[in-house]
């Protein structure tokens, strides 16, 4: 079991966590064509490779953050809060947590 | 008849190092005859120095097995101890009165009908699995039948109590998997540089191979127990596995030998895993090797050395190398007469064994034929590289050792001993040193990192550099080997699976050329031994099948455990939390049926769910709902939320009113509803279903943080800090206004949705709203939850001449049918669309947004959705169980039942279910298919309600 890097409460097991899924921008619901909706809902890139990606601590600080993790090797690179919550406060880089494996780190 | 055998004819004189303490002796019956043991003995151990040589019968064609390793892995030692299958009988300890039984032989061990399977055995050759289960199918039930009559393992008892296995969470700087000279060294060097060592080693006691390889070992093995025994930070866990490792060094350990506890696992994280299982002596491949008196090296020194037990009379040795030339000088100390020692470095080898139930004769490729009842060989290692292929590793074979080594480790694994090199003992323990010392440092340094991921408030602690500069690590010497797996003539490969080398030609002759279609193909390495024993000949013999070396042919991936678990331990406790309102033990004392509702346990009923019935719709009834999902709201941008969640408009809620809201995913799924409420401008309460309530507050959380951040909303979960009361039917009122206080509970004053908040039965903080699930008059309170009960019992003192009585959750259900409402979950599923589920009146797609709105905006341009209808069978006395199939014609499914019940009100049946598009006019007949095969009609009616479709009665 992998360890996650939650930004608020630092590196702790993934089974902590809820997956919420590949990161993916919210259509307006007013002007997307029911394709560009369905995208949204279902299509993700899936790729072998650094993929950014949604979690939530669940038995943790119940925060929802993002991370960059490399889904062969599970390298972690970046931890933060999510880029709406980092638009709206006085930190907007997001409040940014270690790497455990550096930012090299690849599929071994 | 119970035969005893006390006699232990193969038992040699006192030895130094022997592990068996012969002041103890204990009686166990093996196959029903009484034997005798010392404490300390195997079971193994102690049948073979009563003389018995065979322990079980093969897998397929039922050989005779006897010893082979004498360790964990044995093969042909696997065992029935009591209602225990599989048991290690080379590993297991004898105890006292213990019954065991040998497995797979019948109907006995010494004359086994099944052996006939040797003169069959070409039709369970390779792939016989998968020929025999091509066509005709009509057969498998056939196949299966005869297949499991001759299954391997032991006899499963149903009657087997679970016993106490356990579980445990360790956090050890690093763990050092095996226990033998080079674990001990590195464990010692690691916890002397300060890290928190946890040592596992699967037998016994520490000390590896220095426990059976004579007096200078043992002066080193006292040496260093010793100095694991005085250094502090060592944890030491014996007869325990590292049976797995994942990423970021979590590491599954099973512990057994534990006091009161059958077995433990435990979850370790580990900064730094150092690998150090040592070296797995490898059987050798020709005619009859699996013949009982065929036995390496190492097994016959744990038998003399460990066990004083004389492993045969007269042996013939094939050695390759040092250790076996030391097995063959033991041999002879032991009393064994040593007929030849057939040298594998002068071109040497052994070509067959003969003999069925014990070795009689060896010959050799010079012609010679020796009689004997022993052949000892030394043909090699395999490293078990199990623990480093998990860590991401593909291990690289080099043909000067004729081994597999590691090749390329993440920073936080590190292996030292015999998965290393070889060397003498001081070289060996020089190289351990350093790795333990290099662990240690490695873990401090991860542990920084560590650390330093966390944001700190007041502490630097943990912010400092790296350590110091890499530990040196000695290269260990690699000694030469010759590679030597197999003689001219084919043996057993696999001994669990009984795969042979034949098979595995035949297999590459079938096109299966590459190790791992060979390995699948045949169930080569894939029995109980996992490989250990034979990953590397299976590979030698494909790689001379198809011409290729063993470097191209490469490995199989050893995947976990790396020992099988019981699923005991892997169960563990049962640690499954569940909820009670504060009124159950008023519920328990009225003998309420329990329901188990996810993690809440809720009364079903109280004796007789259709009076319960009748009485909320007679008089007035209670009904604890405590497990709704409660949500307090505050802030000034709360109706934007439910403006966003709910398919509803919620701007115009005014303070005191509440809501009936729906709910939507983003695929226009229907995923919840309940009702709101506004209790003061800025506070509301919300409630939801009980079990979508722990998604529900994900779900809020998500559209707070992620895409509203700017929303100034602050969401509290209450479900708990409230009992909730639902207080139904028309004296109702009546009884509340024996209760409440500060609240006007005539009609005019508190009408049909609203709320109030006030005193109930003295308890301050309570709210209540005026709703009706059931189709009555209704007050739902909400009261803090301590007070739950006390306000339960007031009003059932208070409503005796109202004839208030309590009703359960199947009451519930009959009544919320009657009057036709939904339940999210069970009237609708994961494809039901708010449309569908007649909740379009709700739904207002004039909002700007909301979740769902595009798929809903979609649903309401293309309406050939299944439709939820009420559903009366025309027979009133049917009872259509859920799930039952509408079917149109003779068998297109054209909907379903979704809840249905006797109503005891209209004295009929009654149903909810989804129809399709062209059925759900009002008046239409539909066909429902019974599990019985019966098909009914039914009629569409005109509305979801059964009973007072209009609301006259919830409103009154
Ligand atoms: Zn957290």
């Amino acid at each position: 079991m992998m360890l996650l890097p939650c930004p608020h409460c630092g590196p702790r097991n993934s089974s902590e966590f809820r997956y919420v899924g590949e990161g993916t921008a919210r259509p307006d619901p007013g002007t997307a064509t029911i394709g560009v909706w369905r995208d949204y809902l279902y299509t993700r890139s899936n790729p072998a490779g650094w993929t950014t990606e949604n979690w939530f601590h669940r038995a943790g600080c119940r925060r929802y953050f993002t991370v960059e993790r490399h889904t062969v090797s599970n390298a972690v690179r970046a931890s933060h809060r999510p880029a709406a919550q980092a638009r709206t406060t006085s930190d907007p880089e997001g409040l940014s947590a270690g790497t455990e494996r550096g930012p090299d780190a690849g599929p071994g | 008849m119970q035969v005893l055998v006390d006699t232990m004819p193969m038992r040699l004189e006192v030895r130094r190092g022997e592990r068996i303490d012969r002041r103890h002796t204990f009686g166990f019956t093996w196959n029903g005859d009484r034997y005798t043991a010392y404490a300390g003995d195997t079971i193994v151990s102690a049948l073979a120095a009563a003389g018995e040589r065979i322990f079980s019968r093969s897998f397929k064609l039922h050989r005779p097995r006897g010893l082979l390793t004498a360790s964990y892995i044995d093969p042909g030692c696997m065992v029935q101890v009591g209602d225990e299958p599989n048991v290690r009988g080379a590993h297991r300890l004898v105890e006292s009165g213990m019954t065991v039984r040998a497995q797979n032989a019948w109907p006995t061990l010494r004359f086994d009908v099944k052996s006939a399977n040797q003169a069959v055995g070409r039709f369970l050759s390779a792939g016989f699995y998968y020929k025999t289960f091509m066509k005709p199918e009509r057969l498998w039930p056939a196949y299966e039948n005869v297949l499991q009559r001759f299954s391997a393992g032991g006899v499963v008892s149903e009657s087997s109590t679970h016993g106490l296995y356990d579980k445990r969470y360790a956090h050890p700087d690093v763990i050092v998997a095996g226990g033998g000279p080079a674990g001990m060294a590195a464990a010692v060097a690691a916890a002397e540089a300060g890290a928190a060592v946890l040592l596992v080693e699967e037998e016994h006691e520490l000390g590896g191979h220095l426990r059976w390889a004579g007096p200078d070992a043992l002066d080193a093995l006292e040496k260093l127990r010793a100095a694991v025994a005085a250094t502090d930070g060592i944890e030491t866990m014996t007869d325990s596995v590292v049976t797995g490792r994942y990423d970021d060094n979590w590491v599954a350990v099973l512990q057994r030998s534990l006091p009161h506890v059958k077995e433990r696992l435990v979850k370790a994280r580990a900064k730094t895993l150092v690998a150090a299982p040592g070296l797995i002596e490898r059987p050798y491949v020709f005619e009859g090797n699996d013949t009982p008196g065929v036995i390496l090296s190492t097994a016959s020194r744990r038998l003399i050395n460990m066990f004083a037990v004389k492993p045969g009379h007269r042996a013939v040795v094939f050695s390759a190398n040092a250790d076996g030339d030391a097995a063959a000088a033991d041999l002879e100390r032991a009393g064994v007469e040593i007929a030849r020692l057939v040298d594998a470095r002068k071109g040497e080898d052994i070509v067959r064994v003969s003999g069925g139930k014990g070795v009689r004769s060896v010959e050799c490729n010079d012609g010679a034929k020796i009689k004997c009842d022993l052949v000892v060989t030394a043909v090699g290692w395999t490293a078990p590289t199990s623990l480093t292929n998990m860590s991401g590793d593909r291990p690289a074979y080099n043909p000067h050792a004729g081994r597999f080594f590691p090749s390329s480790l993440p920073d936080d694994v590190l292996v030292t001993g015999g998965i290393a090199g070889d060397g003498n003992l001081d070289q060996l323990l020089e190289h351990a040193h350093a790795v333990g010392c290099e662990a240690a440092r490695r873990s401090a340094h991860i542990g920084r990192r560590r650390r330093a991921a966390v944001p700190q408030s007041n502490s630097d602690e943990g912010r400092e550099g790296p350590g110091d500069s890499p530990v040196a690590i000695p290269e260990l010497p690699i000694a030469g080997h010759p590679e030597l797996f197999m003689s001219r003539t084919h043996g057993v490969v696999d001994y669990s699976e009984d795969v042979g080398s034949k098979d595995l030609v035949a297999a590459v002759k079938e096109g299966y050329d590459s190790i791992e279609l060979a390995k699948r193909y045949t169930t080569a390495t894939m029995g109980p031994a996992q490989g250990k024993l034979e990953t590397v000949n299976a590979v030698a013999v494909v790689a001379a099948a198809t011409g290729s070396t063993i470097e191209a042919t490469g490995t199989t991936v050893w995947r976990p455990p790396f020992n099988p678990i019981s699923l005991g331990a892997l169960a563990g406790r049962i640690f499954e939390p569940v909820m009670f309102s504060p009124m159950q033990p008023w519920h328990e004392g009225r003998r309420a049926e329990p329901l188990v509702a996810g993690t809440w346990i809720r009364p079903d009923h109280y004796g007789d769910p259709a009076a319960e019935v009748r009485n909320v719709r007679t008089n007035v009834g209670l009904i604890d709902v405590t497990p709704l999902g409660k949500f307090d709201l505050r802030g000034p941008d709360v109706p934007k939320l439910l403006n966003q969640l709910y398919v509803n408009k919620w701007s115009k809620l005014g303070v005191g009113s509440v809501r009936y809201g729906v709910m939507c995913a983003e695929d226009g799924v229907v995923l919840d509803d309940g009702v709101t409420g506004r209790l003061e401008p800025d506070r509301y309460m919300m409630s939801t279903t009980s079990s979508g309530a722990a998604a529900l507050w994900e779900w809020m959380e998500n559209w707070l943080q992620t895409e509203h951040p700017e929303w100034r909303v602050c969401l509290t979960p209450m479900t708990s800090a409230y009992a909730s009361i639902n207080v139904a039917g028309p004296k109702s009122r009546e009884l509340m206004r024996r209760v409440a206080e500060e609240i006007d509970l005539s009609p005019e004053e508190f009408p049909y949705m609203r709320v109030r908040t006030g005193r109930i039965a003295g308890v301050d903080g309570c709210f209540v709203w005026r709703i009706g699930f059931t189709g009555e008059l209704g007050y739902e309170i909400h009261v803090p939850a301590s007070y739950g009960l006390h306000v339960w019992t007031t009003l059932i003192e208070l409503g005796a001449d109202l004839n208030v009585q309590p009703f359960g959750v199947e009451a519930q259900r009959i009544l919320r049918l009657e009057k036709g409402h939904m339940i999210v979950g069970q009237d609708t599923d994961g494809l039901t669309g708010a449309y569908g589920a007649d909740l379009g009146w709700a739904v207002k797609l004039d909002k700007q947004d909301f979740a769902g709105k595009r798929e809903l905006v979609w649903q309401s341009e293309n309406d050939d959705y299944f439709r939820l209808v009420g559903l009366q069978p025309v027979d009133p006395s049917e009872i259509p169980p859920e799930a039952s199939q509408i079917i149109e014609g003779t068998k297109q499914i054209a909907g379903r039942i979704t809840s249905s019940r006797m109503s005891p009100t209209l004295g009929r049946s009654i149903c909810l279910g989804f129809v399709a598009p062209h059925l759900g006019a009002p008046g239409t007949t539909v066909t429902v298919h019974l599990p019985d095969g019966r098909r009914i009609p039914a009629t569409v009616m005109p509305q979801l309600a059964h009973f007072d479709p209009d609301g006259g009665r919830v409103r009154g």
